[in-house]
Order: C-alpha cells, then structure tokens, then sequence
C-alpha cells in the first residue's frame, strides 16, 4: 500500500476537526436530543469509551493485548463508590455491613474516601501506581506477548473473586449501590444526571485529545517501533521497557477514569464489571472499531455498549452469537477494524487484480494513523 | 523522552475548559441540602398507558450468561400465567403485553433494564430477578421511578421496599422452619456450607443467631465462589467436623459439584444429610443419585397434594418450552402475576399508589398451588406453609416435616426475640 | 498432619484435572503458538459427550470407558473444523488468535445453553469408582484416584506417540524450528491439523473427568481456561514435565489454600502465586530450546 505523505498539519487538522465534530455532538446534540434514559446509557458507553481508547493506546500502538483492564477500572470505580456510598450513608455505616458485624467500625481503608478530595486523587494515583509497579515488574522481565495478556487477564479474575469474598469489606458480589449523591448534588435529580453525563462524554474528550497527542509524538512513534520490532528499538539506544511502561500506565488510568464515571451514570458496581469477560467486551469495542486509530477504540466500544443495549434486549440469545461472531469474523477478515474500511476500499480499487487478501501487515494496521 | 510541547499543553487546557464549562453549564441540579422532594417527583411521572385493551408489563430474568441456568424457566412460567390470564379476560379487561427484557447474569444490566422498562416501555410492573443481587440492583431505580416489582425467589429477609412485593419465602419462611426441622430431628451440630454471596453469607448469620438459641453447635462455614464447582478441600473439612447435619445454602451449579464431593468422601444422608434451601425439582435432576435421600425447605413442591397443585402442573407440563417438572420459584413467579392481577382489580386502577393503597385496604389472597396465600399489605411479603421435603429417587420430594399453619411474613424477624434488636434498628435505618 | 496428607492427595487429584485440561492447550500453544480459549468449551462438549454416551449406554459402569475415546474424537473433530476454518489464517498472528476463539467460545456456551437443558445434565460417575482407599488412615475417594490414573495415562500415551512415532518426531521437529522442518520435506500444515486434533481431543478426555467432578453445564468451561493456561505458562511453553510439575504444584497449592483460608481466597491466592512465580521466571519451569528468534 502506498503511502502518500501528507503535510503532517493537515492530518492534524482533520483528527482535530474530527475530535470537535465529536465533541459538538457528545456534548451540544446528544443532550439534546435524546431521552433521559438514553443519554443516561450513552454515559455509560463513553466510560467504556473512555477506558478503550486507553486500550488502543497499549494495545493498538503498543502492541501489549491488555485483558485485564478491569483491574484499573475497578480501583477508579470502587474508589468512587466508596466516597458516594459514604456520601449517603454519612454518619453511619453502611447498611451492607451492619449485619455481618453490627458492633464493627468501619473498615480503615474506607474512612479516606470519606475526603472528595482524597477520593478524586485516588482515583488518578492509584492505577498509576498500580500499572507502574505491575508494568515495571514485567516489561523488565520481557513478558509479553500472549503471557502478558494471560496474566493480566489472571489478574483480573483474580480481583473480582477477591472483591466477591471480601463482602463485609466491599459489598461482594452484589456490589456498591443506591447512592444518592455525587459530591454534594442529588443524584436522583435529572438535571444533575446530565451534568455527570456531560463530564464523563468531556473526560472523553480530553482522553481523544491526550492520546492524539500522544501518537503524533516522538513517543507515538517510539510506541509503535517497540511494538512493531522490540529489538531493534533496543539496539537503537531505547528501553523498550520504560516506553511500554509508559503506554501502560496511562491506559490504566484511562480505565480508572472509566470506571469512577461509570459509578454515579449507572448507580452500582459490581466485581462482575471488571472481571475476565468484562475486560474482554471492553478489547471487543477496540477490535471491533480498529485498534491503532485514533477514534476507533472509543467508537467501536460505544457501538458494543449499543449493542448490548438494544440488540441484547429485542435478541438476548442473538446478541451472544453476534458478539461472538463479532470477534471471528473483525479479528480474522478486519484486525485493524472497521475504521480500516475506507482504505480498505481504496486499495482495493487501486488493485482489482490481487485477489487473495494479502496478510496483514504493521503497517496496515497504521493505515488510519491520525 | 516524553515530550511535552505547547499543544499538548493547549489541547489538554481546551479539554479542562470543556469539562468545566461542561459543569457550569449542567451545575443547576438539586444539591444536598436542597428541598429534593420537588426534584425526585419529575422523574417519577408516570408514562403508564391504560386507554388502550392491553396493558404492558415487563419480564426481566437472565436469559444468557450463568444465571441463565435458573432463570429461563422462571421467565417461561410468567409467560405461562401471562397466556392464562389472557386467556381468561385479563386484568381489568386489559390483556397482558408483555415486554420480555435479558438480565444478562449482570446486575447493573438489571438496573439499566428496569430503568428502560419503566421510561421507555411505560410498563406497570416488572416481574421476575432471581438472585439476591439483581433485586438489590433493582431496588433503587423502583423506587426512584416509583415503579412495581414483583420478585419470586426464596431470599435472605431483612428488606422490605414500598415498591418491591416478594412472592418468595423470606427467612421466617424457609430458614426458619429448616431449623426448627433440625431442633425436631434432636441435631446437636451443624456445618454450613454456602456460596460466597449476600444470600448464603446473610442466611448464615442469621442461622448462627437461631442456633445459639436451639442449643445447635455450628462446627464448620464455608464459602466457594458461584463459578467454581470443585469443594472437595471444603468437603474435607467436613469430614473432620464430623457434623449431624450440613446446612447448605449454595446455588447454581457449584450444588452439583457439592454433592458430588460429598458422595465422593463417603459422606451419605444416613449419616450426614444435607438440607439444602436452594435445590428443587429443577436442580436435583443435573446432580444425579448422588443427591437422593437429601433434604430441601419450601414452601412448595410438586409432590405437594393440594386443590390447586395437579392444574398447575398439567398446564406446565403441556406448555411449549416446558422443563416438565415444577418448582418453588416456579410457583412464586406463576403467584406474583395472580397477585398482581388481585392487586389491580382490587385497586381497580394500575396506579403504582393506588395498588399499594389496595394492598393495605383490602385482604388480598390467592389459591396458589401450595395452598392458599395472603398478602401481608404493610411489609408486601406474602403468608406460606413450610415444608421439609426429602429427595427421591426421581427426583421428586416427599414431604418429611411441614408447619402447623401458614406462616406470616417477617423479614425483619420482629416476633424473633434472638434476633438483635440494634442489628434490626440498623438495617431499617438503612433502608429508609 | 492427617490434613496434610489429605490435601496433598486432593491436591494431587485437582492437579490431575488441570493437567488434563492443560495438556491439550500446552501442546497447541507451544506448538502452534494458537492461543485457543475455546479449550474449556471443547472440555464441556467431552462433558455433554460422556452425557450422551450415557443415554445410548444406561450402565455407567460401562458408558465412562466408552464415552473417553468418544469424547476425544468428538472434541478433536470440533478442534480440526476450528483449525481448518479459522485457525489457519491466524498463524501469522497468535496474539490475535486469543480474541478469535473468545468468539468461538462465546457461541459454543450459548448453543450450549440452548441445547441442552439450561440446568445442566448428570452424567453418572460408574459404580466401581464408589468408595474410598485408605491412605495413611486417610479415606481417599476412588474418584480423585482415576482422576490421576487417567493423567497418567494421558501423559504416558501422549509422550510415547511424540516420541516414538513419526508423527511425534515430525511435531517435535516443527517445534524446534518450523522453517527448517519445512525444508526438510515435513508438511507442516498436517502436523499442525494434526496437533490441533490431538490438543482439543484431550479437552474432550478431561471434560469426561471434570463431569465426575462438577456440574455438566454451558458454563462448566469458563473455570478451567484462565488455570489452565497460568499452568502451562508456568510449565514454560512446550514443555510435558513442566506441564505436569506446574499443574500438580497449582492443584495442590489450590487444595491447601483452600484448606488452610478460605475457598474463595484460595482462587486468589493461586492466581497471585503463579504470577509472582512468572514474574520471577517468565519462560516457566523449563524452556525449550529453539533457533528461532522469539
């Protein structure tokens, strides 16, 4: 595929206007023309959003298949359902606790998350420090590959089954729910659902903003070398390691970022949110819409969050079979997504004569570079 | 390496003006301290459409993902007890239109469900849940909403809402009555074994503070997650204990893998049974011989000789999709549509508070399959009989042990003198 | 010390069950590099077939001896039609065959579902698997003991036909170097439908024993997947000895977890400990040499 070289500024102009186009409709239309419920649904699609296109920066450009972002969407989500939780229950301790130990205080690690403050900083620092610790022990280690996935794919089982047992302490299986407040403002109030609306679809943006940032970067591009020859980045002088580092720590805060809006748009958390076959949907939306570009993380994700919406409830048993359909035929006929597609076409127009797809390549992948 | 330039300084500044704008602009809403009574009340208008000849309502179970094991026949009954109601002249008239909604085995999917249901499909009730977690993630948008739930399942007590109605035992109902088999049967000690969620986790808590009463010795608790089926470590444990009986409060398809330890250790119901809050007429066949001679508490079983009991089975058993064998949920999800049908009629309204306002005015019963029960209006539990039912070889229950009378419901064990009066105050408090 | 015993013999069983359902995946993996996360539901299809044998064959004494070699065949025709249709054009790209036959699995669970009845099925454990064997005043289930037996077994056939037919010289070959393999006249395209034949067969023969073990259900697949392959990375890639230390090491810790803590802090604790342990040593117990650049 030839690569034509346009003026690097005039890309930029496109993803810019393409990230504005976006953000007019995130946060000027789609307020305005959709109803509570479904707005209220479309939040929940930008967390998702939110912690996908962080996915298709480790993954996509990285090229490290994280699974187990549920681990770092958790510490975001539980972080925030902590403070709201107290929020409501104010003085007291929360009901779910009562019954198991009535004469118990509450758990130290809770009583922080009392402080706004001290909630909104966790919930930046923790996957930071988290991501940093983990990534540094295996990127130095050189794991990679399909044992990376594996692992952190183990680790988010893991979590689920810990935060599942640990019911006093964390509400188990069933969850954190029933808030009523969000940092001082009624919940149950729709003019405030909207606002928690507004600043989960303006995180995304910023998110669109801070990766496209990213990739036009000298550090974009060390990404993708590392990703496409590990080796040769190592020969050149780099450490892989730190750059995947890097990539992985802001991915992870991506998803916990994710995680703490998801909180007050849907009203509970549960471990099943953030284990293995919730960090697999979240990978679905990535694939789905294209890996390494720039919109099809956040895109693709919505459009698997949609999906589940409506298709899951007009089609329950059909929504399974396409979900998994969805994962054969993008992974095997489209790795690099349906934002491919265009220059898919284009090529193919280009060269009618070579019939057999050829395989995919890296550089293919880059085809919607931004 | 990473290098920070202007414009990832301006496009990051653009985004913070953004967010805060974002919030000036939306910053309008109820805060804490406000009147919220004025807030709440816009949301909960509701879209109930009653000029037409039907009348919408909702079903929501887990049709995919690992309840879908349960709940299917759940949601396969209701749509049963739909088709005979609208069969014989509907509700008020009105034939049922059902919107059938998948839980999808996730809770806050539960939540968003019944949001939907309630705004989008202007439905008059919902009916169905099974575990305890889709209905605690149900309850707070029901009540938001101000909407009806009807939930059919055996669960843990301690919870009443003004906008769910329970057609399942609570505590008093199954544990309760399990117990006192127990005290009956002269059993000096006890081993749970439950899987690790608010259910069993509850149920336990509330079996210790009854058996300290019964002069019952618990030797043994153990949690295995709902996904995991091996307990043979655990059921070691048991061996040691060396207990009379074994309380078992696990669900889904972990039971088989329980029972199947069980066997396995040598461990048999002459010696050691099992009385099980969780395993009916659907489960005991996927466990094989290995359960038989087992015990079980409901309030309902197949086996079960009263008026009503050989229609309900024949019409299950001549229904499309049929499993072919009925259970107690089965039988709560079939009474929690009749109820409601008494309810409205008795309201003569679908009007969330006109159906509550009946259910308190007027005695509401129904001639159920396990006989006939009435709806408690204040707590919105329902009156059952208890029954001890032991597994036979085909899988069916013979009934060992019932109660005297129908037993009132008490979710919040109010007549229990064992049962802490501050945990009680605590969790009221809570709810409210 | 009688608790000590009586978990290391448990532990020992519950080993046996993941290097059953690891075998298959450590030779797909380290052979072919296909990261197949359907393997857990070609062990649920080995389950439903020891279910099916059993309503064609009433007797379960009879029908589990039976329903072995079936449920092999069965899984190993669901893994080549998975290999021919889909697998085939993903070597190129492993990682991504992971996401693939997370699809695979997907629907494999829901036809499951829809099949069979949503409760699960029994299959029958054979009367002569009732009963205990005393072990050092221990009563051990027959059970766990057939479970080992039939790992052994497993391991025993599987090692001889690598190392003594020519098929297994072929596949050891392709997996020291596969472009060399090549031009040494080896057809790598049948060793791999072949491995892939033999590694999903496998699932089918530890689903059978994980029926005797647990519920026979659409979602009896999901629990063994992420275990499994924390064995085999542990084992390190292509390795039998690995697989079977890693996978007896796990099962054993899992069983004293268990034990000791909790049953649902076992889970955790296992997990945990085979990461640190890959962290430690990311190419697992032991590697296998290759010329090729990893």
């Amino acid at each position: 595929m030839t690569k034509l070289k346009p003026l690097p500024s005039l890309r930029g102009i496109a993803a810019l206007s393409g990230i504005a186009m976006f953000a007019v409709l995130l946060l000027a239309v789609a307020p305005a023309v959709l109803s509570d419920h479904w707005l209220n649904n479309l939040g929940k699609y930008c967390c998702w959003a939110i912690a996908a296109v962080g996915i298709g920066l480790a993954w996509g450009r990285g090229g490290m298949l994280v699974m187990g972002q549920g681990v770092f969407f958790a510490l975001g989500a539980y972080a925030m359902a902590m403070h709201l939780t107290l929020e409501t229950a104010g003085d007291r301790v929360p009901g779910f606790m009562v019954l198991y130990d009535p004469l118990a205080p509450l758990p130290a690690f809770w009583e922080p998350f009392r402080s706004a403050g001290f909630t909104l900083a966790a919930i930046v620092v923790l996957p930071v420090v988290a991501a940093g610790i983990l990534g540094y022990a295996l990127f130095k280690r050189r794991v990679k590959g399909a044992y990376f996935a594996i692992l952190t794919q183990a680790l988010a089982v893991a979590l689920a089954t810990l935060i599942s047992s640990t019911i006093r302490e964390t509400g188990g299986d069933t969850g954190l729910s029933d808030f009523k407040f969000f940092f001082g403002f009624v919940l149950n109030d729709p003019a405030n659902k909207v606002m928690v609306y507004l600043i989960a679809a303006a995180l995304l943006i910023v998110c669109l903003l801070a990766v496209w940032q990213f990739y036009r970067s000298r550090f974009g591009e060390l990404l993708v070398a590392t990703r496409d020859a590990e080796e040769r980045v190592r020969f050149l002088g780099y450490d892989p390691a730190n750059i995947k580092l890097v990539a992985f720590v802001v991915s992870a805060l991506m998803a916990s970022i994710g995680g703490a809006m998801f909180v007050p748009i849907v009203g509970i958390i549960t471990p099943a949110e953030i284990g293995a076959a919730a960090s697999i949907l979240m990978i679905a939306g990535v694939a789905f819409g294209g890996r390494a570009s720039l919109f099809g993380p956040a895109l693709g994700a919505m459009a698997v969050g949609w999906g589940q919406s409506s298709l899951g409830s007009t089609w329950p048993d059909g929504w399974t079979y396409i979900l998994g359909l969805l994962f054969v035929v993008v992974i095997l006929f489209l790795p690099s997504g349906l934002s491919s597609l265009p220059a898919r076409f284009a090529a193919i127009r280009r060269r009618p004569a070579e019939q057999p797809t050829p395989p995919i390549t890296a550089a293919e992948l880059e085809e919607v570079r931004a | 390496m990473l290098t920070t330039n202007k414009r990832m300084r301006a496009s990051v500044a653009i985004g913070a003006i953004g967010t805060t704008m974002a919030l000036v602009l939306a910053g309008c809403g109820a805060r804490a301290g406000d009147d919220t009574s004025t807030a709440g009340a816009s949301a909960a208008a509701s879209c109930v459409d009653t000029s037409g000849s039907t009348i919408k309502l909702g079903f929501l179970n887990s049709l995919t993902g690992g309840m879908a094991i349960s709940e299917k026949t759940v949601s396969n009954v209701l749509h049963m007890a739909a088709d005979e109601i609208n069969t014989s002249g509907g509700i008020l008239g009105k034939k049922i239109q059902y919107v059938q909604e998948d839980g999808a085995t996730d809770w806050p999917t539960f939540a968003e469900k019944t949001e939907k249901l309630l705004t989008q499909d202007c439905v008059a009730a919902i009916f169905g849940g099974w575990t305890s977690s889709s209905r605690k993630a149900v309850k707070p948008v029901v009540e938001k909403l101000n909407g009806l739930f009807f939930y059919p399942v055996q669960y843990e007590g301690l919870e009443s809402s003004p906008n769910i109605y329970y057609t399942g035992a609570t505590t008093n109902q199954q544990i309760i009555p399990a117990m006192d088999f127990l005290a009956s049967k002269g059993v000096k000690t006890l081993f749970l074994a439950g899987s690790d969620y608010v259910f069993p986790r509850t149920a336990n808590a509330i079996i210790k503070l009854y058996a300290a009463k019964l002069g019952i010795k618990i030797v043994g608790e153990e949690y295995v997650p709902l996904d995991k089926d091996d307990w043979t470590s655990q059921v070691a444990k048991i061996v040691a204990a060396k207990p009379d009986f074994i309380f078992n409060t696990i669900n889904g398809s972990s039971n088989v893998g329980f029972v199947k330890a069980y066997y396995d250790a040598g461990l048999t119901p002459a010696k050691t049974p099992i009385i099980s809050v969780s395993i009916a007429e659907e489960e005991a066949p996927a466990m094989g011989h290995e359960v038989t001679g087992n015990y079980a508490s409901w309030n309902y079983f197949q086996s079960l000789k009263t008026d009503t009991n050989p229609k309900f089975i024949q019409s299950w058993k001549a229904y499309p999709n049929s499993s072919g064998v009925t259970s107690d949920p089965m039988e709560a999800a079939y009474i929690s549509l009749y109820l409601y049908k008494s309810l409205v009629e008795a309201a003569g309204s679908f009007d969330v508070n006109a159906v509550n306002a009946a259910a308190k005015s007027h005695t509401i019963t129904f001639d159920a399959p396990e006989g006939k029960v009435t709806l408690d209006g204040k707590n919105h539990h329902i009156s059952k009989p208890g029954h001890i039912g032991q597994i036979n070889a085909n899988n069916q229950f013979d009934i060992v042990w019932s109660s005297d009378k129908f037993i009132e419901p008490d979710p919040y064990l109010e007549a229990y003198d064992w049962f802490p009066a501050d945990i009680r105050k605590q969790l009221v408090g809570a709810a409210g | 010390m009688d608790a000590l015993i009586s978990q290391l013999l448990n532990g020992s069983a519950q080993g046996a069950l993941l290097l059953l359902a690891a075998l298959g995946l450590s030779l797909t993996f380290g052979q072919m590099g296909v990261i197949n996360m359907a393997h857990g539901e070609f062990l649920m299809l080995g389950a439903f077939t020891a279910y099916l044998v059993q309503q064609v064959i009433a007797a379960s004494d009879l029908s589990i001896p039976v329903a072995l070699p079936v449920a092999f065949v069965v899984a190993g025709l669901f893994g080549l039609l998975l290999e021919v249709t889909i697998i085939r054009w993903m070597y190129r790209r492993p990682l991504d065959t992971l996401l693939v036959t997370v699809g695979v699995s997907l629907i494999l669970q829901q036809a499951a579902l829809q099949i069979f009845p949503s409760q699960g099925v029994p299959v029958e454990k054979p009367s002569w698997l009732d009963g205990q064997l005393n072990v050092l005043g221990y009563e051990w289930p027959l059970r766990q003991l057939f479970t080992i037996v039939l790992a052994s077994v497993c391991v025993a056939a599987l090692s001889a036909w690598l190392k003594y037919t020519s098929f297994g010289r072929r596949i050891r070959a392709t997996v020291h170097n596969r472009d060399l393999a090549e031009t040494t006249g080896i057809s790598t395209r049948t060793i791999d439908r072949l491995t892939f034949f033999v590694g999903s067969g496998l699932a089918g023969v530890a689903g059978v024993a994980a029926s005797l073990i647990g519920g026979t259900n659409s979602q009896m697949g999901a629990q063994y997947i992420i275990p499994a392959f924390l064995v085999v990375a542990a084992g390190g890639i292509g390795q039998l000895k690995g697989t079977i230390i890693a996978a007896w090491a796990v099962g054993v810790a899992l069983s004293c977890f268990a034990y000791w803590t909790t049953g649902s802090l076992a889970q955790v604790l296992a997990f945990i400990l085979v990461i640190v342990f890959l962290q430690v040593r990311p190419q697992g117990l032991f590697t296998v040499r290759t010329r090729s650049l990893a």
